[in-house]
């Protein structure tokens, strides 16, 4: 009798603890795994606050910035330390991707996480001060080519990560052999690179076209080239892309979140179910508007898929272009 | 007149019961998240977002409370740091030096209250800088590139020497302990983690917050602890708080301080990546060298608590202007306001004081607002603060145990960060037995990766050619500062000490 009384009492708690599940995102959380400032950090403050204007979620998103390793170690403390939670969701990118590829977390990989949603691409782009004598990416890439100590270029990524990588795809893509002497400077974040861009230190910027849009706007820094198949949408459509100068390059930034590995599938699915919603309001098609995002659209199973691709993808690209053996 | 009519406006936009009502909000949170050892402003303001947020404030009233947390923070980390020789925050370890001691000698109050004055004087100025200089400034900003800063980092290492030991060689060990922590984590240039064991959490190096306290607040601890079985001295120990006002005399002294360390600090502000902690560090130990004749500071003088009071308010000011006109945080706790400002889906960057002047003369006339509300809210206050002498250490010290432990969890909810404190707060008691300087090894792990990340962007831009380092006439002015710093008080410092011994140590203390 005491024994079944018990087995009830468990199977209560049990029921209990299914139901605390099933409301999940009582305290939705949202780690950055960047300093504030950086793309990760827009995506989740940006998604937090319109999840929150939409109504789909009770209390304000709790942004963490967890720095540091290029987002290792946020994938190795969700990993290892988060990976029950149900309200927890980390931003993720093609820099994500890229870390991945190339072993740069160490002994994590990309199937110890559940991939959730995409919430746009945003395309790279290369860049210089408004006052440089270079207005085309093949003048740049000419200017490496012939002297690669001349031309420094910045970025918010560390050596090998994705900033990095676009700068590489690029001068592969224009007959650059040994893409290992294009001088690449490791900044924290965009925002520090931009400024030394502007300062003149450096020649040359990668990025993001949302890390670099308030200087765009105000002319002081010059677009010459985007990494996307076509042009942009909107008041981005004056940047000319690479593909059109001859320079057959691509480097989509796609931005979206992964979830820890043992969370309840309901808690999952209602976050599927969630950025997707948030992907098809009007309020959000108006953020990325403003911001540069190109559409990017999937959710679930669908994203999981586009991950491992894309972590292939990389994988070969790196191993092109000699970064991994 | 097109400024004053901007400011005006401003005025107009900050002068509403509510935002009136948040700004007293924020300054009085901020006041006391500055004063808790563990909890600084960046905390404190990334604390208040979820309240801003859920209140839903609007793009100005949600800066205008957030910026006077920033403030409030600002004032109050002196609190602790002269009260209890445990800095709340960052940019409060200067004031440790000489705010201590004028406790010890029975002057908490005036303590308190100059550096008070001070912390107004430094943000005041430093906001009225905000709205003459932003534009320029920015240009100033731009002239550091990484040989510069990491110039800047090399000035701020050499003048070390004096600022807290007597014995340089002493200071100069506790400086390359704290840079070899800062070595700690994922190096960026490379993407290679260096001394971490492996333990993910060392990744992400070792946190500044964690390394105060312990070395700080855990390491009194301790020394209470051991002490305790011998005189029991809470009899003993019994201060005079002194005055609550500061005399006349020691404004007027501390006058020339306050305006000079404002100016050094609001300029370290500017520069991003610079900050507070710089500021406040650079005006004291240039304070030392200007003023310091009767080798006074350290054992209590008053300017030198103005000097970095002064001096870390005024970078907290300085570093609004990055933030608001570049769109790059000039400091921990600008990067978390910036990225509040995005979040409110405004872009700071060249273009913010044309898209959104309601927003930025919205929030420096609340600037303003809120700097007078902590001058009027702190020097009254100073009498309440004082009693905090009054309890008896065995009842203080397991409060600052507590408090320590709690605000440190807070950071980061690990319980890694506790045994980091723990074993910074053992470290901390075996070097003040051995008379090893604190500070210096906190300005080590706090500047240390910037500095190195600096020099290695330099040498890569240039083709590993060292001489970039001086190659432009702001690094060479510089190196001349650094090198004439290091140098001058080997040689003067000396002749001081000399003369000192002639003149004998008649004057006990500063102020007659």
């Amino acid at each position: 009798m005491a024994f079944k009384a018990i087995r009830t009492a468990l199977a209560v708690v049990g029921f209990g603890l299914v139901g605390t599940m099933a409301t999940a995102q009582e305290n939705p959380e949202c780690i950055a795994p960047a300093n504030p400032g950086g793309g990760w950090d827009f995506t989740c403050r940006q998604v937090g606050k319109s999840l929150q204007d939409l109504g789909m979620i009770g209390k304000t998103m709790q942004v963490v910035n967890l720095a540091g390793g290029g987002g290792g170690v946020a994938y190795a403390e969700v990993v290892n330390k988060r990976n029950d939670s149900n309200d927890l969701i980390v931003a993720a990118s093609s820099a994500t991707a890229t870390r991945l590829a190339q072993g740069a977390y160490p002994g994590n990989s990309m199937d110890q996480v559940r991939w959730v949603a995409s919430v746009g691409a945003d395309y790279g782009m290369i860049a210089v001060a408004a006052n440089s004598p270079v207005n085309t990416l093949p003048e740049l890439l000419d200017m490496i080519k012939n002297d690669p100590t001349s031309v420094s270029v910045a970025g918010g990524s560390a050596v090998g990560g994705w900033d990095h990588l676009k700068v590489l795809i690029a001068a592969n893509a224009y007959g650059i052999d040994d893409v290992r002497s294009v001088k690449y400077v490791a900044f924290d974040g965009g925002g520090e690179a931009v400024t030394q861009l502007l300062a003149g230190s450096v020649q040359a910027f990668t990025g993001d076209i949302s890390e670099a849009k308030g200087f765009v706007d105000s002319g002081d820094i010059k677009v010459i080239a985007v990494l996307a198949p076509e042009r942009l949408e909107g008041e981005f459509n004056k940047f000319p892309t690479a593909k059109e100068q001859g320079v057959d390059a691509l480097g989509a930034n796609w931005r979206g979140f992964y979830a820890p590995k043992g969370m309840s599938d309901d808690a999952y699915n209602i976050w599927v179910e969630k950025i997707g919603k948030l992907y098809a309001s009007p309020e959000w098609k108006a953020t990325m508007a403003a911001n540069g995002l190109a559409p990017l659209d999937l959710q679930g199973a669908e994203f999981e898929a586009f991950v491992a691709d894309s972590v292939a993808q990389i994988q070969s690209i790196s191993k092109e272009i000699g970064i991994i053996k | 007149m097109e400024l004053l009519s901007s400011l005006g406006d401003g005025f107009a936009v900050a002068l509403t019961w509510q935002n009136l009502g948040l700004a007293l909000l924020g300054c009085f949170l901020g006041t006391i998240m500055g004063a808790l050892p563990g909890l600084g402003p960046s905390n404190g303001v990334a604390i208040l977002i979820p309240l801003a947020f859920s209140l839903g404030l609007g793009a100005t009233p949600a800066l205008i409370l957030l910026t006077s947390v920033y403030y409030g923070a600002m004032y109050g980390g002196r609190i602790s740091s002269i009260l209890l020789n445990i800095p709340g925050d960052e940019p409060a370890m200067m004031t440790c030096l000489d705010g201590y001691p004028m406790a010890q000698k029975g002057m908490a109050g005036e303590a308190l209250a100059i550096s008070g004055i001070a912390s107004f004087v430094g943000s005041f100025l430093a906001t009225w800088g905000l709205i003459l200089l932003a534009p320029q400034l920015v240009k100033i900003a731009l002239l550091f590139g990484p040989a510069e800063y990491f110039a800047l980092f090399a000035l701020a290492f050499m003048t070390l020497g004096g600022v807290s030991s007597t014995n340089q060689a002493k200071s100069a060990f506790a400086a390359a302990l704290g840079l070899g922590l800062a070595m700690i984590g994922v190096d960026t240039q490379t993407g290679v983690p260096r001394f971490t064991f492996g333990e993910v959490h060392l990744y992400d190096g070792l946190d500044f917050l964690v390394a105060i306290v312990g070395l700080f607040a855990l390491s009194e601890v301790f020394i209470f602890l051991e002490e305790r079985h011998g005189a029991a001295d809470a009899a003993g120990r019994k201060l005079t708080v002194g005055r609550l006002t500061p005399p006349a005399a020691m404004v007027k002294e501390c006058t020339p301080t306050m305006l000079r360390s404002s100016f050094l600090g609001f300029l370290a502000g500017v520069l991003p990546g610079a900050g507070a902690s710089l500021g406040s560090f650079i005006s004291y130990s240039m304070e030392k060298r200007l003023v310091d004749r009767k080798g006074t500071f350290g054992k209590g003088d008053p300017r030198g608590v103005a000097a970095p009071e002064a001096g870390n308010n005024a970078a907290a000011g300085g570093a609004l202007v990055p933030m608001l006109a570049l769109g790059v945080p000039g400091s921990g706790t600008t990067a978390v306001l910036l990225a509040v400002l995005l979040s409110l889906n405004i872009t700071p960057g060249p273009l913010l004081f044309a898209n959104n002047p309601d927003v930025v003369w919205g929030l420096i006339a609340a600037l303003f607002i809120a700097n007078f509300m902590l001058l009027a809210m702190n020097i009254p206050m100073v009498g309440i603060f004082t009693r905090v002498l009054m309890v008896p250490p065995r009842i203080l010290m397991p409060i600052v145990a507590m408090v320590s432990f709690v605000g440190i969890y807070g950071i980061s909810g690990s319980t890694f960060d506790l045994l980091v404190m723990i074993g910074f707060g053992i470290m901390g008691w075996g070097l003040r037995k051995l008379d090893v300087p604190l500070v210096p090894i906190i300005l080590g792990t706090l500047l240390g990766n910037a500095m190195e990340n600096n020099l290695r962007r330099a040498i890569t831009i240039d083709n590993g050619n060292w001489f970039t380092l001086i190659d432009s006439p702001l690094s060479i002015a510089l190196w001349a500062f650094a090198i004439l710093g290091f140098l001058l008080p080997i040689f003067v410092g000396r002749m001081v000490k000399m003369r000192m011994r002639q003149r004998g140590d008649a004057e006990g203390s500063v102020i007659d």
